[in-house]
């Protein structure tokens, strides 16, 4: 059995960004992650949006986080390679008694230190597909890949000699005088403090150890993803004033880094936080929300859909709107808990690392390390180079030149990089978070044959070993009759 | 056979470039090597020639073409075989980027960038299958959820096995034959689901692949819900109404492992659009004319890019006058008037979409929907050019008619109009 120093329950963009923090110090750090792959619960399915910070009450500390880790992104994204776009929002008043709404917003943003905030009138509007009475313009908006972003933070914390245990779950924790003795389904493990940024799981964790203070409240957001094709219409991020109830922010429209465009989220309190289908309901409702927004829209622009689970602390009876809660247990000494990490979580994400690194330094002395392995930058994708730059690519590496993935066009090489990532997560939405092969219009129609042969030619594994996305996920049941049995 | 595309970045000149290596690339390839074209190239991704045939190990290619059924792959090796004695030219495992209005290709292979340039192009690049989200189905996203062209080519390419339990959505022509393989392979096909009265795959797949091993059909029927967090554990079906809404108190369960989606196919046009071709809206394909040629001058469409067709024999007969069409290219021709063929009641879609030169013109259209002892009218000034008894019309059948045209109807300026009634 390994000690460590700490212990962090959860891969998400919480944990990792934590992972990649510590990191930077002399310390034996360990991740447990029980998904196949980091960014498997809500990290991975959001809007991908880069708050301002105007949304959530001043001195709270969702304000504050989310403010000071939109100032820090872009030097992160610079560092750690992952791309970020300040495209801007703006949030639309449909009539007078909206614009009210837009003037308090731009009061708390004020307050919060947003800068540039401006109220502009309709016509004033930079989005010839969008009409509305009046608009707060949030130029401090952005985007950016949410599970690119986790992505590279917890590899390059895995290249920094961080532990990340995939497919491993957190099962039972004993509290002793020199920490936690953490049991897995992949072994025992002792740490002298433990994180818990288990997202939704975040009380499962608490109750291992103590009577929990705090109920989870899972609330559904349902999305659609609409053809490249279609991605002129819009340039910066649309959003409703937020709907009095339910603490969220509406249906909005926003452009993704890849091209894409999103409409959602929904808002649905759910009895399981593991619920996380698409309904019927939902989806017809997002369209028709959205076209109230941008009439064009065709419906045969849809070519996905998913919904994400945000981690709400507050009932929809008690309005839904909690702040987080970033604490050093009082029960059980040596517990920081993550709580109610929702919205704006990737945006705060960086600072609140930043936090629990200060909170660990308060029981352990963190020296930096001599010999810190900074992110590789990234390459960009192939088909966003230039043709001088493919073709000289080519000559280095002619799998380069074979493209696998028609829609995205991604390549050979780009689909073997993906896969000898340094987590080793090898299932085809590690392969399609990590590069994008089958994430366009045809959904791996063309390419999921070709990874799949790549796996087992290039890799080595078995076809019964093949996973869609998590460990029980398998995608075929071996070979068929009459074929060669291995 | 001659490989091209070897260097690092090649830039030459060919008479007829064909994109796409499949039944119909390769038809039109061969033909426009007969007419006189000298050099013909033809461009595929895959690392084979054929396009879909290789994975389509069943009979019944080739039979009103050849008066032979031949397999898929033995269909496909027939093309191949005749090209390679003509000495066509092929780039495999090559994609085409973009081609422009001058008719430069673009494309990528292994060896690097290549530029060529070709005095007419003819496209032919397929189709790719409608998925889950075409058609929005709700429910949980787990494994076990394949378009029917993707799990037939795990297990006739890679003797790869996707499911044990079986149900199969839409009852398109490549669900009925996969239902079939599966059966042959040992899985429990438990039943295709159809949302409409009728099965939209060709009535002799209906016989051969679902009536004689007893897999049920479910007709008039959708599914209303997937289920399974991690891999298929159920489906919720449900009876539809007229108006195609589920009838929700005639839900019921069907425990499966494995969903095929037999949905449709929708043609690969990318590259076209990109070129500003004009798209029909309908067919998903270019707007052509009677010779097959785009809106975009020197560039011709054929096979299931232009629209999806029902055989690969028709497939493959019309890909050949795109070929020849291609290959009698010339730059100063002058159109005076170009009139529109509009699809009118009770007709889909009509190919070509345009006419221009008086003279005999095939047109190949698909009825809204199946009808008994109907009539045909192709309709110029208001007054039938042509007037046809159909005994039966099925939207699953595509219908071909050749209509002469006379110069007076084309001078006239007005559309024509093909409409079906009773």
């Amino acid at each position: 059995m390994k000690n460590f120093h700490v212990a962090i329950a959860g891969g998400g963009v919480i944990g990792s960004a934590i992972a990649w923090e510590l990191s930077k110090y002399e310390l034996d750090v360990v991740v447990f992650e029980m998904g196949s792959d980091v960014a498997s619960g809500s990290s991975k399915a959001n809007s991908g949006v880069i708050h301002s910070g105007i949304n959530s009450a001043t001195s709270s500390l969702k304000a504050r986080f989310c403010v000071e880790g939109n100032k820090i992104l872009q030097s992160l994204a610079d560092e750690m390679g992952f791309q970020l776009q300040w495209i801007g929002k703006y949030v639309i008043a449909k009539n007078h008694d909206e614009r009210k709404e837009l003037e308090r917003l731009k009061k708390v943003g004020d307050a919060n230190g947003v800068f540039k905030l401006k109220i502009v009138e309709g016509g004033e509007v930079n989005e010839p597909n969008v009409s509305c009475h009046s608009a707060l313009w949030v130029p401090t908006a952005g985007i950016t890949s949410p599970y690119e972003f986790t992505i590279a933070l917890a590899e390059n914390a895995a290249i920094n000699n961080v532990k990340i245990l995939l497919e491993t779950e957190v099962k039972n924790i004993e509290k002793n005088k020199d920490g936690f003795l953490i049991k897995t389904n992949n072994g025992e493990f002792h740490s002298k403090l433990l994180v818990n940024a288990a997202g939704l799981n975040c009380r499962n964790i608490v109750s291992m150890l103590e009577e929990p203070d705090f109920q989870i409240y899972p609330c559904r957001g349902e999305y659609l993803v609409l053809d490249k094709n279609y991605n002129s219409l819009v340039k910066s991020m649309i959003y409703p004033v937020p709907p009095k109830e339910l603490g969220v922010l509406g249906v909005h429209i926003t452009p993704t880094i890849e091209g894409n465009i999103l409409l959602g989220p929904s808002a649905e309190f759910v009895d399981d936080a593991k619920d996380k289908k698409t309904t019927k309901e939902m989806m017809e409702n997002l369209l028709k929300e959205a076209k109230e927004i941008i009439p064009t829209i065709p419906d045969k622009a849809v070519i996905n859909a998913y919904s994400g689970i945000r981690c709400k602390l507050a009932s929809p009876e008690e309005g839904g709107w909690a702040d987080y809660r970033i604490e050093n247990s009082k029960l059980t000494p040596g517990l920081i808990n993550l709580l109610g990490i929702e919205s704006p979580g990737l945006t705060a994400a960086p600072a609140i690392a930043k936090e629990v690194a200060r909170m660990i330094s308060q029981s352990i002395d963190l020296k930096t390390k001599d010999k810190f392995i900074p992110a590789k930058k990234k390459r960009k994708r192939f088909y966003g180079l230039s043709e001088k730059e493919q073709a000289n690519l080519i000559k280095q590496d002619e799998r380069w030149g074979r493209i696998i993935c028609r829609c995205e066009q991604i390549t050979e090489k780009e689909v073997i990089d993906a896969l000898s990532n340094p987590l080793g997560a090898k299932t085809l939405s590690s392969v399609k978070y990590r590069c994008r092969a089958g994430m366009g219009r045809c959904q791996g129609g063309f390419c999921t044959q070709h990874i799949v042969r790549i796996m087992e030619e290039k890799f080595n594994m078995n076809v019964k070993d093949i996973k869609l996305k998590s460990p029980d996920t398998n995608l075929f049941y071996g070979r068929t009759r009459g074929a060669r049995n291995d | 056979m001659v490989e091209l595309g070897e260097q690092e970045m090649t830039n030459q000149t060919v008479d007829v470039a064909v994109i796409g290596g499949g039944p119909a690339g390769l038809a039109a390839a061969i033909s426009a090597h007969e007419h006189g074209a000298k050099n013909v190239v033809v461009l595929d991704r895959n690392s084979w020639l054929g396009g879909i045939l290789p994975q389509c190990i069943h009979d019944g290619f080739g039979v009103e073409e050849t008066g032979k059924s031949m397999t898929g792959p033995e269909y496909a090796e027939m093309y191949i075989e005749m090209a390679e004695k003509q000495g066509i030219t092929f780039m495999r495992e090559t994609m085409v980027l973009h081609f422009d209005k001058n008719r430069k290709i673009t494309a990528i292979n292994k060896n690097g960038l290549h530029e060529i340039n070709a005095r007419s192009i003819v496209l032919a690049m397929g189709c790719r299958e409608k998925t889950r989200w075409n058609i929005m189905i709700p429910g949980d996203r787990p494994s076990g959820i394949y378009t029917a062209g993707v799990a037939q080519a795990f297990i006739n390419l890679y003797n790869i096995m996707p499911g044990k339990n079986v149900v199969i959505l839409g009852s398109g022509d490549v669900g009925l034959i996969m239902a079939r393989r599966l059966k042959f392979e040992g899985a429990n096909v438990l039943g295709v689901v159809e949302i409409l009265p009728y099965a939209s795959g060709l009535p002799r797949n209906v016989v051969q692949c679902l009536d004689d091993y007893d897999i049920p059909i479910f007709l008039n029927h959708t599914i209303t819900s997937i289920n399974g967090r991690e891999r298929l554990r159920e489906i919720t079906i449900a009876q539809v109404d007229k108006n195609m809404n589920p009838i929700l108190d005639t839900e019921k369960h069907i425990k499966c492992d494995t969903l095929l989606l037999s949905l449709g196919l929708i043609p690969e046009n990318e590259i076209t659009k990109n070129a500003d071709i004009k798209i029909d809206e309908i067919t998903g394909g270019p707007v052509v004319n009677q010779n097959l040629e785009t809106t975009l001058d020197g560039v011709y469409a054929c096979g299931n890019c232009l629209q999806v067709y029902d055989t690969v024999d028709m497939l493959a007969l019309d890909s050949r006058r795109a070929g020849k069409n291609a290959s009698n290219h010339t730059t100063d021709r002058r159109i005076k008037n170009e009139l529109e063929i509009i699809p009118g009641a009770g007709v889909r879609y009509v190919v070509p979409q345009k006419v221009n030169k008086a003279g005999i013109t095939q047109l190949n259209f698909r009825a809204e929907r199946p009808r008994e002892k109907s009539t045909l009218h192709v309709i110029a000034n208001g007054e039938d050019i042509l007037k046809k008894k159909l005994p039966w019309v099925n939207p699953a059948n595509m219908i071909k008619v050749d209509v002469d045209f006379t110069t007076e109807v084309l001078e006239s300026g007005k559309s024509l109009e093909v409409i079906i009634d009773d």
